[in-house]
C-alpha cells in the first residue's frame, strides 16, 4: 500500500478540516471553559458530527458507520486537534467502539451500533494510578449468583460523566501486573455504587474519577471470555493510540502554523523575526519533526486497517506524537514571547491538550520502553 | 494474476537464476562496493558478472529509459524489483555518482546526444564520474565559485581549483561547475560542463581525513579542455542544473536505507538482564533513536511513494538530507557506546583494523557533504516556511 492518503481519504480530510474551522474553532472550547459549561461538549457540534459520519467513522455500514477505518478516524482525529473541538468522539467513537468490534456478539454489536450513529455514548476505565499500567489493574470483582460486583477505582476516564456506558477493566484473577486474570464489564452509568466524578483538568476536557461500590452488574455484563480481558483489549487500545497521536498531531501542526504566520509579522530590532535564523533553524528543525512524525503515524494506521498487529506501530507513533507534541506547544510558547504565556492568546490551550494527551494510555517514556520491548531489547 | 504480480515472479526467477551467491552477502565495507569505471578493480569474477548481467537487463539504473542503459521499469515496477533484490539480499550492482547525481540532471536538462553518448556508460559501470562543485573559498557559499572557463569557439579552458572533491583520483570524467561570465551575478555566470579528467590539464591529489582515509581530493586544472558539445544547457544557466542534481544528491545522502537495527547491534554485544539491555539508560538512548530511525523509514517511503518516478523532491530533500543524516550521526555514537573500549581500537584484526571506529568518524562528514545541516535548514526556512531572507 503506498503510504499516502487516497483519493477517498484525501477529500473526508478536506470535508473533516473545514467541519472543524467552521463548526468549532477554538473559540468554542474557551467559551465551554469560561461558562464551566455541564456537559463539557457542544450537543450541536456532537449530533452534526454523528451526521457527518464521523461518529461511525471506524464502524462498518452494517453497524450504521461510514466504514473508513483507522485511517479515516486519524483523519478525523487530527482535524479536531487542529481546532482543539471537545467531543466524546476519541472516548466513544475511537476507543470504546474500537473494544466492542473486538467482540463477535449481539449484546455487543447492538452497542456499537448505538455509539456509531451517536445514539449513545461510550467511554473505557483502566487507569487507577497516575501513569497508565494496565496489568496493574487491581479493581476487584467477586462472582455472585447472577453476576458480578465490582469494587475498587478508576482515574482519568475521558467523558465519563457524559457516558451512557463504561466499560471497565477489572481484575477477576491473578496478581496486580499479571496481564492474565483481566476482565472487561460494561456498566451503565446508572448503576448503583457507581459514583462518576467529573476532574476539572488542565485541557479543559471532561475526565473524570470512577468509584465502584458493590457495583452488581449481570453476566451478561461480562465481554468476551473471563479473564482474557487484556488480550482483547490490547489490540484495541493500540489503534486507539494511534488515533490518539493523529490528534496530537494535530495539536502540534496547528501550533506550528500559528507560530510560522507570528514569526512573519511581528518585528523586533527593525526586521521581521522570522528573518532571525536563530528561530529559523528551530522551525527548520520543528518542520522536519512533524513531516518524520506524521509519516510513523500514517503507517500504523494502515497497519491497523489490514488487520496487522499493530502493538509496535503504536507504540512507535504513540512516543513520537508525544515527543513532537511537546517540542512543537514549547516552541510555540517561546517563539511568541509574552504573548503567548497570555490567556487571551489560543497558543496556551494547545499545550494544555497536548500534554494530557501526551499522557493519554502511555507517554514517550511508556512507549519508548514497551517498543523496546517489543524490537526483543 | 495482476502485471505487478507477473512481473514479481519474472524478477524473482531471472534473480535465482541470475544472481551469484556470493553477490548475496552483505558488503563487509567501502572495499566491496562496485564503482565501476576504467581504473576500477573487481574484487572478484561474480562481482563482475552480477554487474554485467544486471546492465544487460538495465537494472543499475531501473528506472531509466530503454534507449539509454535503463530498465525503462515503471516506478512500482521498480519497487518490485528492489523487494525481491532485498528477498535474497543481492548487493547493489552498482554505486556511482553518475546513478545518484548526473543521471538524473542529464535526464533532465541534456539533450538526446548528451543523453546517447553519457548515460549508457554510467548503467553499464564504464565511466565513474566524481562531481567539482566546491572549492577552497566557495563550500557553503557555493555560487562565489571562482573556477574560470573560457570560450575558444568549439572548446573551453578551464583553469582553477576545486576541493573535496570525493574519488577524484579514482574517477574517469568530471561533471563541473565554471564560472563562465564574471561580469553577470554571482548565481548568473556559472555553467555546467562535463570534461575527461585522463588529460594533462587536470591533477589530482588525495587528503587525508580524519578516519585515515583518503577519500577526497584537491582537484587542479591548468588549461583543461572541456569539449563545448559537453556543456549542459546554456552558458550561464547552470546554477538551475546544480541545484537540481543537489536536490538529487541530498535523498541519496539522507537516504540511509535500512542499515542492521541499532538494537541488534547491542543485542550481540551487551548482556540482558531479564530479557532487557542491562544498560538501562543506554537503552532508552536506543529505543529513542530507534523510534526516530523507524519514523524516518517511513517518511523516506512516503516521499518516494508521493514523488513521482524520478522527479525531484525539491526542497522536501534538505529535510531528507537534514534529518537523515543527523540520525545516522547519532546511531554512530551509540554504536561506540555499545561497543565501549573495543570501539576505540584503530589498528588490528580483533576490530578489522579501527572500522568502528572509522566509520563513525566518516558519519561526521554526513551533515557537511552535499550541504551543511545548516544550510539545509537555511533551505527549509526560506524555501518551505517560507520565512525571509
Ligand atoms: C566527505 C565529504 C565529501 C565531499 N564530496 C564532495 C564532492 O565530491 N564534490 C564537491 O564539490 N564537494 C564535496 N564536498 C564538499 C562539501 O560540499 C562542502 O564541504 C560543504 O558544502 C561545506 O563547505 P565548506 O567545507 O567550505 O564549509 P563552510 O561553508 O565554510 O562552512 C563552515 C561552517 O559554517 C556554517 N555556515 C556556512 N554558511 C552558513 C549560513 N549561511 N548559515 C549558517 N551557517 C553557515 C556551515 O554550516 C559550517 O558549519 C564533500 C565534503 C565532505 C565532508
Amino acid at each position: 500500500m503506498a503510504l499516502v492518503l487516497n483519493e477517498e481519504q484525501q477529500l473526508l480530510k478536506e470535508s473533516a478540516e473545514g467541519f472543524f474551522a467552521e463548526k468549532a474553532p477554538v473559540v468554542q472550547l474557551r467559551q465551554l471553559r469560561d461558562d464551566k459549561s455541564e456537559k463539557g461538549y457542544s450537543a450541536d457540534l456532537w449530533q452534526e458530527m454523528a451526521e457527518m459520519g464521523f461518529a461511525g467513522v471506524i464502524a462498518g455500514e452494517e453497524l450504521g458507520g461510514t466504514g473508513f477505518g483507522y485511517v479515516g478516524a486519524g483523519i478525523v482525529a487530527e482535524a479536531m486537534g487542529t481546532t482543539l473541538a471537545a467531543s466524546p468522539f476519541m472516548a466513544s467513537s475511537v476507543i470504546a467502539l474500537s473494544v466492542l468490534n473486538a467482540f463477535d456478539d449481539d449484546h455487543s454489536r447492538a452497542i456499537a451500533h448505538k455509539l456509531a450513529t451517536g445514539a449513545e455514548i461510550a467511554t473505557l476505565a483502566i487507569d487507577e494510578t497516575s501513569r497508565h499500567a494496565p496489568e496493574k489493574t487491581t479493581l476487584k470483582v467477586s462472582e455472585t449468583e447472577t453476576g458480578y460486583v465490582l469494587n475498587g477505582m478508576k482515574t482519568f476516564v475521558p467523558d465519563a460523566h457524559v457516558a451512557d456506558k463504561i466499560l471497565v477493566l477489572a481484575r477477576t484473577a491473578g496478581e496486580a501486573g499479571d496481564p492474565d486474570g483481566l476482565s472487561l464489564f460494561i456498566v451503565d452509568t446508572g448503576a448503583k455504587g457507581m459514583i462518576v466524578d467529573r476532574t476539572v483538568m488542565t485541557d479543559s476536557r471532561n475526565w473524570a474519577k470512577i468509584t465502584f461500590e458493590n457495583v452488581s452488574v449481570s453476566s451478561d455484563n461480562l465481554l468476551g471470555d473471563k479473564g482474557n480481558g487484556w488480550k482483547t483489549l490490547e489490540p484495541a487500545l493500540d489503534k486507539a493510540r494511534l488515533v490518539i497521536a493523529a490528534e496530537l498531531l494535530g495539536v502540534s501542526q496547528e501550533a506550528y502554523r500559528v507560530t510560522m504566520e507570528y514569526l512573519k509579522e511581528r518585528k523586533q530590532f527593525d526586521t521581521i523575526i522570522g528573518s532571525f535564523q536563530a528561530l529559523q533553524h528551530r522551525a527548520a528543525h520543528w518542520y522536519s519533526e512533524l513531516e518524520v512524525t506524521r509519516s510513523a503515524i500514517l503507517k500504523g494506521l494502515q497497519a491497523a486497517d489490514s488487520g496487522q498487529n499493530t502493538a509496535w506501530f503504536a507504540s512507535l507513533a504513540k512516543a513520537k506524537a508525544s515527543k513532537t507534541a511537546e517540542l512543537s506547544t514549547n516552541e510555540a510558547i517561546q517563539m511568541h514571547g509574552g504573548i503567548g504565556m497570555t490567556d487571551e492568546y489560543d497558543i496556551g490551550f494547545y499545550i494544555k491538550r497536548a500534554r494530557v494527551l501526551q499522557h493519554l494510555y502511555g507517554d514517550f517514556n511508556y512507549h519508548s520502553d514497551r517498543f523496546a520491548k517489543l524490537s526483543g531489547y | 494474476m495482476s502485471e505487478l504480480e507477473t512481473f514479481r515472479l519474472e524478477v524473482r526467477n531471472w534473480l535465482e537464476a541470475n544472481c551469484p551467491d556470493s553477490m548475496r552477502t552483505p558488503t563487509k565495507g567501502l572495499e566491496d562496493v562496485c564503482w565501476g569505471g576504467r581504473k576500477f578493480v573487481f574484487e572478484s569474477d561474480d562481482q563482475r558478472i552480477w554487474l554485467n548481467r544486471m546492465a544487460d537487463k538495465g537494472w543499475t539504473v531501473p528506472t531509466w529509459p530503454k534507449e539509454y542503459g535503463g530498465g525503462g521499469l515503471s516506478k512500482a515496477e521498480a519497487k518490485v524489483l528492489a523487494s525481491e533484490m532485498k528477498r535474497i539480499n543481492a548487493r547493489s550492482p552498482l554505486n556511482s555518482f553518475g546513478i545518484w547525481m548526473l543521471g538524473p540532471a542529464l535526464l533532465e536538462f541534456g539533450t538526446h546526444e548528451q543523453k546517447l553518448e553519457h548515460l549508457p556508460p554510467i548503467a553499464r559501470g564504464e565511466i565513474r564520474w566524481s562531481q567539482g562543485y566546491s572549492e577552497p573559498n566557495a563550500g557553503s557559499d557555493l555560487a562565489s565559485l571562482a573556477t574560470k572557463a573560457e570560450d575558444k569557439g568549439d572548446h573551453f579552458i578551464i583553469n582553477g581549483q576545486k576541493v573535496w572533491t570525493s574519488y577524484a583520483d579514482k574517477s574517469d570524467w568530471i561533471f563541473c561547475l565554471v564560472r563562465t561570465d564574471f561580469d553577470a551575478k554571482k548565481h548568473d555566470g556559472i555553467s555546467f560542463v562535463l570534461f575527461d579528467m585522463d588529460q594533462k590539464g587536470v591533477t589530482t591529489k588525495p587528503i587525508l581525513l580524519i578516519s585515515g582515509n583518503s577519500p577526497f581530493c584537491e582537484t587542479f586544472f591548468d588549461d583543461a579542455i572541456a569539449d563545448k558539445k559537453n556543456l549542459i544547457g546554456e552558458a550561464g544557466k547552470g546554477w538551475t542544473i546544480a541545484k537540481y542534481l543537489l536536490t538529487h544528491e541530498r535523498t541519496m545522502i539522507g537516504d540511509i536505507g535500512m542499515p542492521v537495527p541499532l538494537s541488534s547491534l547491542a543485542l550481540d554485544k551487551m548482556e540482558l538482564e531479564n530479557g532487557q539491555l542491562d544498560d538501562a539508560m543506554l537503552r532508552g538512548d536506543i529505543a529513542a533513536h530507534e523510534i526516530d530511525a523507524a519514523s524516518f523509514m517511513f517518511t523516506m517511503e512516503r516521499a518516494k511513494d508521493e514523488a513521482k518516478a524520478g522527479a525531484s523532491l525539491g526542497a522536501f530533500s534538505s529535510m531528507l538530507k537534514y534529518y537523515g543524516t543527523e540520525l545516522n550521526k547519532d546511531r554512530h555514537e551509540l554504536i561506540l557506546k555499545v561497543n565501549g573500549s573495543d570501539a576505540y581500537e584503530w589498528e588490528g584484526q580483533f576490530s578489522n583494523d579501527g572500522e568502528i571506529a572509522r566509520n563513525w568518524l566518516r558519519t561526521k562528514a554526513n551533515s557537511i557533504e552535499g550541504g551543511t545541516s545548516e544550510v539545509q535548514l537555511n533551505i527549509i526556512s526560506k524555501r518551505i516556511i517560507g520565512l525571509p531572507g
